[in-house]
């Protein structure tokens, strides 16, 4: 079923453009193993059952999806990996947000043949092999930054991310920083006062 | 979601090839495209993911002009530093849209053919919507909620509000947009991309079916320097505009030389409140002049029912950004 391999994607680059706009020559996804894949003309048929490649918390998988699965459909039905969680499913509420490629997104707005090649962090991948937590994960705990718990796989992730981009200065920009992730619970403040504390290296 | 066939092309002949055959769906981030085929309100047959022309992602400062990629993403423009220096308009009417994780994904082609957020399109329990199902009728001016919707540039078919933040950054300071379709290439003026609703709500833009965004160009001039978004809404941060303003200004001593003004969260389109730029030209910046260009900027508004409250909260946020305008000419923050 070679017609329905899809070339993986690239994660984002900065920069990468403009020497002359006027030519757009043929471009290859950097950096994965797969780039010399071949569609046909006639694209992935709606029936049919692609296959893709993706790397999920270290460990390369191969999934079978439709055109239409979401990659969180595709993280949770496919393979299982039902910590990332779905809420609105329409990119209002950050429940599903992982890290693809390194950035957080939301999930359920993105379609699985799309990110063929990419790799994924979930909540499953962030604990060390020894059991031991993820800062981020302790500091929740400790600062009780949940109650019923469910957005926080989301809210996790998000806060990791949200560390690593450099928007975690102060209790505002974090704030606006994670305002992505809604909590039905109204965990804010605790979710704020842990995202401080790894930011300042006191967890972990 | 209904199934459908999936392009990822490689180059933009192939992309241009590949929608014009199938008629699908040009494929960016997907956070608008993906979003309203889950809730049914789109049905493409195809779609078209370019994500994989990477030579459209990025951008670049020039001295005359700063050219944008039609994939590059909200965030990394919202965080280029030497951007937010440059035209923090053009930056701080993307880092207040939508979440950081949408940033992260949506590109600025997607971004400003972004469809609206009016309950009823998106809601297919409701037969009449003139914009998803040409001659059904209109729910929201048919005694719907209208709250969230337009008092500039509606019709008697429609009134539902251009969601976007950042066009109102590209409208108020000539940005042109450069496509290639079916007919080959050309350049557009931003202002003459989104077509306001009049008997036919459900044709948005200009674009004809397979036409790419290639890049956005905004031509630079001083006022960008000392320009501004302010954007009011529901909530502090993550919702769409209730109300704001794109503005930017070049003052002579204190008199107003260049002013532009757009207004967002209140219009069908992008919207550019010439009468409000011209009751300013050649005259100081004070508080009433700002208040009175606020009042000018909505004179020919319509309200509904729901959306009386933009019109004063809009003039108070034109008024508000100006000010704020004003202090970053003289080199305050
Ligand atoms: C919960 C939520 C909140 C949001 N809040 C805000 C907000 O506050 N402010 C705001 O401005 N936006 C907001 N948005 C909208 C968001 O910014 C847009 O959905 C996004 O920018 C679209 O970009 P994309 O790359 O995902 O586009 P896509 O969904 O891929 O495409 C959008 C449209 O553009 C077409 N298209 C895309 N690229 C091209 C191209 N290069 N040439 C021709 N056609 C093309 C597609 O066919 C489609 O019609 C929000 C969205 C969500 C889901
Ligand atoms: S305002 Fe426009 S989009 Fe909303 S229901 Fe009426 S016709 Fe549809
Ligand atoms: S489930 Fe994806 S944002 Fe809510
Ligand atoms: S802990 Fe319940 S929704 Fe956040």
């Amino acid at each position: 079923m070679s017609h329905n391999k899809v070339p993986p994607r690239a994660g984002i680059s900065r920069r990468s453009f403009l020497g002359s706009t006027g030519a757009v020559g043929a471009v290859l996804g950097a950096g994965t193993q797969h780039a010399s894949a071949q569609q046909s003309d006639t694209g992935v048929a709606p029936n049919s059952q692609p296959k893709i490649e993706l790397t999920i918390n270290g460990k390369r998988r191969t999934l079978t999806v439709e055109p239409r699965t979401t990659l969180v459909e595709a993280l949770r039905d496919n393979l299982g990996l039902t910590g990332t969680k779905i809420g609105c499913n329409q990119g209002q509420c950050g429940a599903c947000t992982i890290l693809l490629n390194g950035n957080r997104v939301n999930s359920c707005l993105i379609l699985a043949l799309s990110v063929n090649g990419a790799k994924i962090t979930t909540v499953e991948g962030l604990a060390n092999p020894d059991g031991s937590l993820h800062p981020m994960q302790t500091a929740f705990a400790e600062h009780d930054a949940f109650q019923c718990g469910y957005c926080t796989p989301g809210q996790i992730l998000s806060a990791i991310a949200c560390i690593d981009e450099g928007h975690a200065g102060s209790a505002d920009e974090i704030r606006e920083y994670m305002s992505g992730n809604l909590c039905r619970c109204g965990a804010y403040p605790n979710i704020v006062a842990a995202v401080e504390a790894v930011r300042d290296g006191k967890e972990g | 979601m209904r199934n459908f066939t999936y392009h990822s092309p490689r180059t933009l002949a192939d992309a241009l090839d590949a929608a014009r055959e199938s008629g699908g769906d040009i494929l960016a981030g997907g956070t608008t495209v993906v979003d309203l085929m889950k809730i049914g309100v789109r049905e493409p047959a195809a779609l078209v993911d370019i994500t994989g022309l990477t030579d459209l992602e990025g951008h670049e400062i020039g001295p005359n002009s700063i050219r944008f990629g039609a994939l590059a993403r909200m965030s990394v423009v919202a965080n280029d530093q030497e951007l937010v220096a440059a035209a923090p308009v053009l930056t701080e009417s993307l880092w207040k849209a939508a979440s950081p994780q949408l940033r992260n994904v949506a590109r600025l082609g997607g971004n400003i053919l972004q469809r609206t957020r009016c309950p009823y399109f998106r809601d297919t329990a409701y037969a009449q919507c003139n914009k998803r199902e040409p001659g059904s009728g209109c729910a929201a001016l048919d005694g719907g909620e209208t709250s969230h919707h337009a008092v500039l540039g509606g019709s008697s078919s429609c009134v539902a509000k251009y969601p976007g933040d950042w066009a109102q950054a590209l409208i108020a300071f000539d940005a042109e947009v450069h496509t290639q379709g079916p007919g080959g290439r050309r350049t557009i003026l931003f202002a003459d991309l989104h077509l306001m609703p009049g008997d036919t709500p459900e044709v948005e833009t200009i674009l004809q079916q397979g036409e790419i965004v290639i890049e956005i160009t905004v031509p630079v001039v001083p006022a960008l320097k000392a320009s501004h978004y302010l954007k009011a809404r529901d909530r502090e941060s993550y919702a769409f505009a209730s109300a704001s303003a794109a503005v930017g200004i070049e003052l002579d001593g204190d008199t107003v030389r260049d002013v532009r003004i757009a207004l967002g969260g209140v219009a069908t389109t992008p919207w550019r409140a010439s009468a409000a730029e011209d009751s300013l030209k050649g005259s100081p910046l004070t508080e009433a002049t700002a208040r009175e260009a606020g009042r000018i900027a909505f004179a020919e508004a319509q309200e509904l029912e729901g959306s009386a409250y933009k019109i004063k909260l809009g003039a108070d946020v034109v008024a508000g950004a100006l000010m704020t305008a004003k202090s970053r000419a003289n080199g305050g923050k």
